[in-house]
């Protein structure tokens, strides 16, 4: 297999169009401030937040009896409930449960777990057909892609690109890009796909231990339309989904979808708790490394996740160097965080690619510290000695200024000094942020000193 | 040791000292006027809202938005003369594929986001309110609440197969960010609020 190319030189391919790292940054931007109009019209937004934030502690901390408690109300509700240590164990139960019935096309809505398992590959090397039905996700299948954001796993892609797929695999004349022309043709393929599919696999946002019931939120009704008119009905779930009460959804669904695309909810959220008649309803549990996060005290809390996104269309450097820079299933910041624990030598660079300005854990629903993990596994990534010279460079440098305050203030100083009077020194090669941006305008005096000066002049 | 007892030691053996869980903050909605705030949410996200005194009103409004040529279902029997009101639940939920308009009732709606509550207490068929081409809902005025937390303090331990909020067409955005409605659910939501006075056959 082709060694992964790190982020830096990935997001220098997709710097590469100019007017196209634009438009991705500005749209991404939009959907980061539709989220703040929904989170201002909620007064209550902040305790909210920290409300959901606590909920997932306590969760975290009592996780090995909530997934007990879980699974036992699941299993008299009568769903089958199973367990998968890793990737591999995940891809077998999907598959034997396929082959008992002997299934061998199936319909798939969003599940980012089954992106990271490698669901899709590992089935079509048996024989068996998947289809994604989320629009963005069947755009990026038909392309070969991986999806490049978790909730819109297309947002890379100009429509005049994916009408000419369209044109290729559903038959859409040439030339056509409407948006609204795009999806009908999309809904009456996949209506078809719905319609003879007995097999169907969705992901699951939450599962509520209190009831063994599960919910799925989508706005295209995907997941309801495949796993309403199939035979077999599998579900997979990390276990962090875990919630411990009905109630508790009243919280986390508030928060969503504002925090996501700035909606007050998405159209549906179904809530799955037996069988249809006569039907299998399974769930997968997977760890895949989740449970070793969990004892990483300085990364656990990014177990708390939701994946709403949010963290991404505010990220300056994930908009600037696309999805698809960060080579894992989940990109951005939260993946930045969650990669290094599945394979810290393959995914060093990703906890470097970000500037830690905090936007992430500002805007981050259940108050994750993102920023401040990103900042640790860095640390954690040079001890172990996986991270590139030129990166334990300026770490070292950093870690020095930010562990004595008057190197600190002295190093700001120059730095500000040096950006405004010989900005190229900064903007070389040596500092990984230079490529493809200017650095940004350096204020002429730190807080600090404007402080000083101000308070001065106010007790003279 | 199986994997899933291997997963639940390990998860044990890693997970933090206890920290207990918060008691949820009873949250207020500001605005005072729920159906107000309800139908201004509701129209915002795509759907269409009536206010109806009676049964009859919603069957005229239908019929002037969707005509009667199409398969219509309700598990409204009061709609026997135009819809099919009886659905077996044991019918194949393929056969449904044709359908134009549901017509069900939805037991409470959250003025907060134009979210609407049914279960299988309301559905013929799970797959009814998604496969039609077009969904009515219709719900009791006074069963607004102002925000999720209300919504699930009336759902409580409610026992069902299967639940679902519904709020608007279904949709998508995923070309462009431009909003496009009708993905793969309804094309249309048309909300009926329902004023209840004698008419005391509108029972739900
Ligand atoms: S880390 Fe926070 S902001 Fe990012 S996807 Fe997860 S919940 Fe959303």
């Amino acid at each position: 297999m082709k060694e992964t190319e790190d982020h830096a030189t990935l997001a220098e391919a997709f710097n590469a169009d100019e007017p196209r790292v634009n438009w991705h940054d500005e749209t991404l931007w939009f959907i980061r401030q539709k989220r703040d109009k929904a989170a201002h019209t909620i007064p209550d937004w902040e305790l909210l937040r920290e409300t959901a934030s606590q909920i997932k502690h306590n969760v975290l901390s009592n996780l090995h009896d909530y997934l007990l408690q879980f699974e036992a109300n699941a299993k008299a509700n009568g769903i089958i409930v199973h367990w998968a240590a890793d990737a591999a164990e995940h891809n077998q139960i999907v598959h034997a449960i396929l082959q008992k019935h002997g299934v061998d096309r199936i319909v798939k809505s969003k599940s980012m777990l089954t992106e990271e398992c490698h669901l899709n590959e590992y089935l079509a090397e048996h024989g068996i057909e998947v289809i994604d039905s989320d629009l963005g996700e069947r755009i990026v299948q038909l392309a070969k892609e991986p999806p490049s954001h978790i909730v819109l796993p297309c947002i890379h892609k100009k429509k005049e690109e994916i009408g000419d797929l369209f044109h290729e695999h559903l038959g859409t004349a040439p030339g056509v890009s409407d948006p609204q022309v795009l999806t009908e043709a999309a809904r009456q393929h996949l209506r078809e796909t719905f319609l003879t599919r007995r097999a169907a696999l969705t992901g699951v946002n939450f599962a509520v231990a209190e009831t063994g019931e599960f919910v799925i939120c989508t706005n295209e009704g995907n997941a309801d339309m495949g796993a309403h008119l199939a035979d077999v009905h599998i579900a997979c779930v990390g276990i962090e989904k875990i919630i411990p009460k009905r109630e508790h959804l009243g919280v986390f669904l508030r928060l969503l979808a504002r925090s996501a695309t700035g909606q007050p909810i998405t159209t549906y959220s179904s809530h799955f708790k037996k069988p249809r008649e006569g039907h299998e309803l399974h769930l997968v549990f997977v760890d895949n490394g989740r449970s070793t996060q969990l004892g990483r005290e300085d990364f656990r809390n990014s177990l708390k996740c939701i994946r709403c996104g949010a963290c991404m269309n505010t990220c300056p450097v994930y908009r600037r160097s696309g999805g698809h820079s960060y080579h894992a299933a989940v990109a951005g910041p939260i993946g930045a965080i969650l990669a290094p624990n599945l394979d810290m030598k393959k995914n060093a660079d990703l906890p470097f690619a970000s500037t830690l300005c905090g936007s992430c854990s500002n805007v981050c629903p259940v108050k994750i510290d993102i920023h401040q993990q990103l900042y640790k596994w860095r640390q954690v990534i040079v001890q172990e000695g996986y991270a590139d010279r030129k990166k334990t460079m300026g770490m070292k440098a950093m870690t020095q200024t930010f562990a004595s305050p008057s190197t600190f203030k002295l190093a700001g100083k120059a730095g500000r000094w040096f950006m405004r009077n010989v900005p190229f020194v900064l903007n070389n090669k040596m500092n990984p942020w230079y490529k493809q941006r200017e650095m940004p305008e350096p204020p002429k005096e730190s807080f600090g000193e404007w402080y000083l000066r101000n308070r001065k002049k106010t007790d003279e | 040791m199986s994997s899933r007892d291997s997963i639940l030691a390990t998860v044990a053996r890693n997970q933090p000292a206890g920290l207990p869980l918060p008691v949820v903050p009873s949250f207020v909605l500001e605005e005072e006027d729920l159906v107000e705030k309800f139908t201004n949410v509701a129209v915002g996200i795509g759907s269409k809202v009536f206010r109806v005194k009676s049964l009859e009103e919603v069957k005229q409004v239908l019929l002037e938005e969707h005509g009667t040529s199409g398969r219509i279902i309700s598990s409204f029997p009061q709609f026997s003369a135009i819809a099919e009101t009886a659905i077996a639940p044991d019918v194949d939920p393929h056969s449904l594929a044709d359908v134009h308009l549901a017509v069900l009732p939805a037991q409470l709606g959250v003025a907060e986001n134009g979210a609407l509550w049914v279960t299988d207490a309301q559905l013929p068929l799970r797959v009814l309110p998604f496969i039609c081409q077009h969904l009515a809902l219709v719900v009791p005025q006074q069963s607004i609440v102002p925000l999720m937390q209300q919504a699930y303090e009336v759902i409580g331990v409610q026992d069902y197969g299967f639940g679902t909020f519904i709020a608007g067409p279904s949709k998508t955005a995923d070309i462009e960010q431009s909003l496009v409605l009708g993905a793969h659910g309804a094309r249309t939501l048309s909300i009926f609020l329902y004023y209840q006075t004698q008419d005391k056959r509108l029972i739900f």
